[in-house]
């Protein structure tokens, strides 16, 4: 329990690991997924991963379109049509959605990110049709009533209330996306903010889902007992009959613009625990980084700041002890942009600014200095093994596929990430470091407990 | 990321805070993989062979070679349930100090060796096991298996990387005070179970980990690390034969006998009790449960059903359908059935906004009366029977699933054949079955809540 502590378990730093390994080692004498690809009429592109141990599929479609293409004054509007999708269509009565889902003994879900909202179903491989009939359905026939949609607008600010408003790490997280992005819509939360999503609507739902959701604008992937051929025919009847929406396709996000101050925030909260420190910088993600960069960045931080081996743990842990737990991951997923993070909880009777300069020293070392071969080696042959495991698991492969498509890489790219990973030099280690740890790219977060006051003034009731 | 469903929530978080919510997240979900048995799998393909090594140690094997890799799932029978009064706390600190040097490599050097050779190993406890999990690619098997030997037979419990996992899990506790849903949680086994071991905190508190020192942890060892209450299940790219090599060099050198404080049955508390706990949130977060049958009991099965249409099957839940489905009052509400080794509960949980969470409340305890008296209605049995027996397959479509499902049925004391026979058992519940132990489960009468925040009395009418 406490070593997991340690690391920071990370949204972003999971699908990195599920989309960008995969295995070229000395281990990688087993055949990866023979993954296959094509294109109905209608543009919706299909990828299929077999997988023939267990008789069971995970069918997931993803769209290309996620919180960062609201429009300004409707955040959280992605996210919570992703929540109105379970609702009613010409064909599904209201609510049945997942019902009938389960009836068939069948696992759904779906989730909203800022570039990609994805939907799934995890079954046994001869229900794989009905489910795309049903995915299929509710890409075009999608029926929303007012008063669902208000019921549902409660859910999402509970929703809101248990991820942030209850957690002060949450809120300081989202205070300084805030900070960090400028002008890019990275910086408004997925969920939303509370005022806005208060006024969320039918017709704001409508307005985006008409705009978005479309064949062309989607990508099918299907992982399991299932051969491409099936998966063709199925998809052919389905998701082929749709008319494509030529204006569905996303519009460029503002970009922002040079960052020249180190930005600082602080929370006091009395729920806060621990004194914590916490660092974000602004670097390229997978998308956008030029050859082998974010390769660089995906080592340096596993180098650096990941797990008890990194140098942070055994700098401000091991040897200084002025931290009892750090992290650090690199988020290299996003479409426009990636995220470099660490974070240290300060121990008992040390001050943050001591636990600041120490994860600084770590910091400036591996700029001015870079990595270790050894260490260099360790983290190389981690990511690689990371892919090798992955492939026992279709929903994770299904899940690397789809976040890699939808950023708009190519099967290819995605599966030579291995052997782009062991392409990295120390030199490359080295010139990722100097030029992205810059403070003038960064926002640095500080949550620190407070003593609750004592007699508090009854505080307006968020809702009555 | 956001996702719809409060099951995926643990992969939807951030900071620290998300490992401190995949402990509580993960107990449902942990049942659930318990107790919900595959269909297809085993028929279809999985072969679960009763092994016995060399040197006289048995483990369940499913032999899988299509990926060059395996996975190692164990328990010692033991688990928090054997921490001494005044040491709460000792198993969960043994579960962190494994991996913290042992044999001749200090925590750094056995970490990096772990890393080097992309060995994922990890332990955990719950009240009546200490688990074990290992899983390596085939090809550093042999080394793997020497890292874990060391692991469990000459952890060094060094003072040094004790006092920075002390350090680790004081911090945790902290955090733990601090998280309306531990609390709640927490405070419900006290209030259920008093002073057993089940009504103890499982990380302990601040005095009793400060009271653990390296001698009680290798006692701990000593008593509970034996060959008399291990059960091990291996899944993945291994013979019988390697197996069996592999199971008397990890295992061979254990004590015969494991040395048990026996630890008496228990009943959770009865006469009904509520605590409020206050907390400056502005969501409330409750616990609700009652004692319930034993994993043994012809019931337990049915009961298993009931729980799975009343709040255990998402969207297809009753509790979901009527707290958030019709009323927009939580994002997270389920129930869960929990047989431990000495007592057995029904429990669940949800999450509303302090000014409606007695509504929440009330409207589960209403729904759980509904289903005591009236029995379920014949559609949503029918259903909860489908999903059940129709998803099994999902249990069994990765290495470590499999080899967590079968290590339950193990230590229930079950032999591999139940994977066969467990939706037979499953269908030839019928609804008169259903209806009369609805009557003997439900006990509301005796339902202990446990409310984490500023709840407010709610006005009149406001049930919607």
């Amino acid at each position: 329990m406490a070593a997991s502590l340690r690391s920071v378990f990370h949204p972003c730093l999971m699908v990195i690991a599920s989309m960008f390994a995969l295995a070229q080692s000395p281990t990688a004498s087993f055949a990866a997924p023979r993954v296959t690809e094509f294109k109905l009429d209608n543009g919706m592109q299909v990828v299929v991963i077999p997988d023939t141990r267990s008789p069971v599929v995970t069918h997931m479609v993803w769209y290309k379109v996620g919180a960062a293409d609201e429009p300004k004054g409707v955040s959280g509007i992605a996210h919570f049509l992703e929540h109105l999708m379970f609702k009613s269509t010409e064909n599904i009565p209201s609510g049945e959605f997942s019902k009938i889902v389960s009836r068939l003994g069948g696992q759904d879900n779906a989730f909203t990110g800022h570039d990609v909202t994805s939907y799934f179903q995890r079954i046994s491989k001869d229900r794989l049709r009905k489910v795309m009939e049903m995915e299929a359905d509710r890409m075009a026939n999608l029926k929303l009533v007012d008063k669902e949609v208000l019921t549902e607008r409660d859910v999402i600010l509970e929703e809101r209330r248990s991820r942030i408003e209850n957690n002060p790490a949450a809120i300081l997280d989202e205070q300084m996306d805030a900070s960090l992005y400028l002008h890019h819509p990275y910086g408004v939360p997925v969920i939303g903010w509370e005022h806005e999503m208060a006024q969320l609507s039918r017709e704001h739902a409508m307005n985006f889902y008409e705009r978005y959701y479309a064949p062309n604008n989607a990508i099918l992937v299907v992982a399991g007992d299932v051969t491409p051929e099936e998966v063709k025919n199925h998809a052919v009847e389905t998701f082929g009959k749709l008319p494509a929406n030529p204006a569905a396709p996303r519009a460029a996000r503002p970009a922002d613009p040079p960052q020249r101050v180190a930005r600082r925030v602080m929370l006091e909260d009395p729920r806060a625990g621990k004194a914590s420190i916490h660092r974000d910088y602004l670097v390229p993600a997978y998308a956008t980084a030029a050859p082998l960069e974010a390769e660089a960045l995906d080592l340096l931080a596993k180098i650096a700041l990941d797990g008890p081996t990194s140098r942070l743990y055994k700098k401000l842990v091991v040897e200084e002890k002025v931290a009892s737990s750090t992290g650090g991951s690199y988020m290299g997923s996003g479409l426009d942009s990636g995220k470099f993070s660490l974070y240290a909880v300060a121990a008992d009777g040390t001050d943050l600014t001591k636990v600041e300069s120490a994860m600084d020293a770590v910091l400036a070392e591996v700029a001015a200095n870079g990595v270790t071969a050894a260490e260099l080696e360790r983290a190389k042959n981690g990511y690689v093994a990371e892919y090798i495991y992955e492939n026992d698991n279709q929903a994770s492969l299904a899940r690397r596929f789809g976040w890699g498509l939808s950023l708009g890489r190519s099967i290819a790219q995605i599966e030579s990430w291995p052997d782009e990973i062991r392409k990295v030099s120390l030199d490359d280690v080295k010139s990722a470091a100097a030029k992205y740890i810059d403070a003038r790219r960064s926002v640095t977060g500080l949550l620190k407990p407070l003593k609750a006051p004592l007699a508090e003034a009854n505080p307006a009731k968020s809702r009555s | 990321m956001m996702t719809r469903n409060a099951a995926a929530r643990s992969h939807a978080l951030d900071r620290q805070r998300s490992t401190l919510y995949r402990l509580i997240i993960a107990l449902p979900l942990l049942l659930a993989a318990l107790f919900l048995l595959a269909s297809n799998r085993p028929a279809e393909a999985m072969q679960i062979k009763s092994v016995k090594s060399p040197g006289g140690i048995e483990a369940w094997l499913v032999e899988d070679h299509s990926n060059p890799m395996m996975a190692m799932r164990f328990s010692f029978e033991g688990g928090s349930a054997q921490d001494p009064s005044g040491k709460e706390g000792l198993s969960n600190f043994v579960s962190s100090m494994l991996d913290e040097g042992a044999g001749k490599l200090d925590a750094a050097a056995f970490q990096e060796r772990l890393e080097d050779l992309a060995i994922r190993l990890s332990f955990s406890d719950t009240q009546d096991a200490f688990y074990g999990n290992f899983e390596t690619l085939t090809a550093n098997r042999e080394e793997g298996a020497e890292l874990l030997r060391l692991a469990i037979n000459e952890p060094r419990f060094e003072k040094d990387a004790a006092e920075r996992i002390r350090q680790q899990i004081l911090a945790s506790l902290v955090y733990a005070a601090k998280d309306p849903d531990r609390v709640a949680s927490q405070e419900w086994f006290a209030l259920a179970f008093g002073d057993h071991a089940y009504g103890r905190r499982s990380s302990g508190t601040e005095a009793s980990v400060a009271a653990i020192t390296p001698a009680d942890l290798a006692a701990y060892r000593n008593k509970v690390f034996a060959r008399s209450n291990l059960r091990i299940v291996a899944v993945g790219d291994i013979t019988e034969a390697d197996l069996g090599k592999l199971l008397d060099k990890v295992f061979g050198a254990l004590p015969e006998k494991a040395e048990l404080v026996p630890v008496p049955q228990v009943a959770p508390v009865t006469g009904g009790k509520t605590k409020i706990i206050e907390m400056d949130v502005p969501q409330s977060v409750a616990v609700f449960g009652f004692g319930a049958m034993p994993r043994k009991d012809p019931d337990f099965l049915t009961a298993f059903v009931l729980n799975q249409l009343i709040g255990g099957g998402g969207f297809a839940s009753r509790l979901m359908e009527e707290v958030r489905e019709k009323r927009g009052l939580a994002y997270s509400v389920y129930s869960y059935l929990q047989p431990m080794r000495n007592a057995s509960i029904f429990s669940g949980g949800v999450a509303t906004r302090n000014d409606a969470v007695k509504t929440s409340i009330e409207l589960i305890r209403e729904e759980l009366e509904k289903v005591a008296t009236e029995g379920p209605n014949e559609a949503e049995f029918a259903n909860a029977k489908s999903y059940l027996t129709g998803s099994y397959a999902l249990r069994f479509d990765t290495n470590v699933k499999i080899a967590t499902q079968l290590l339950g049925l193990m230590e229930e004391g079950y032999g591999p054949d139940y994977v066969e026979k467990r939706n037979a058992l499953i269908d030839a519940i019928t609804l008169d079955d259903a209806k009369r132990v609805a009557k003997r489960l439900l006990d509301t009468g005796n339902m202990i809540v446990t409310i984490v925040g500023k709840p407010e009395t709610p006005v009149a009418g406001d049930k919607g």
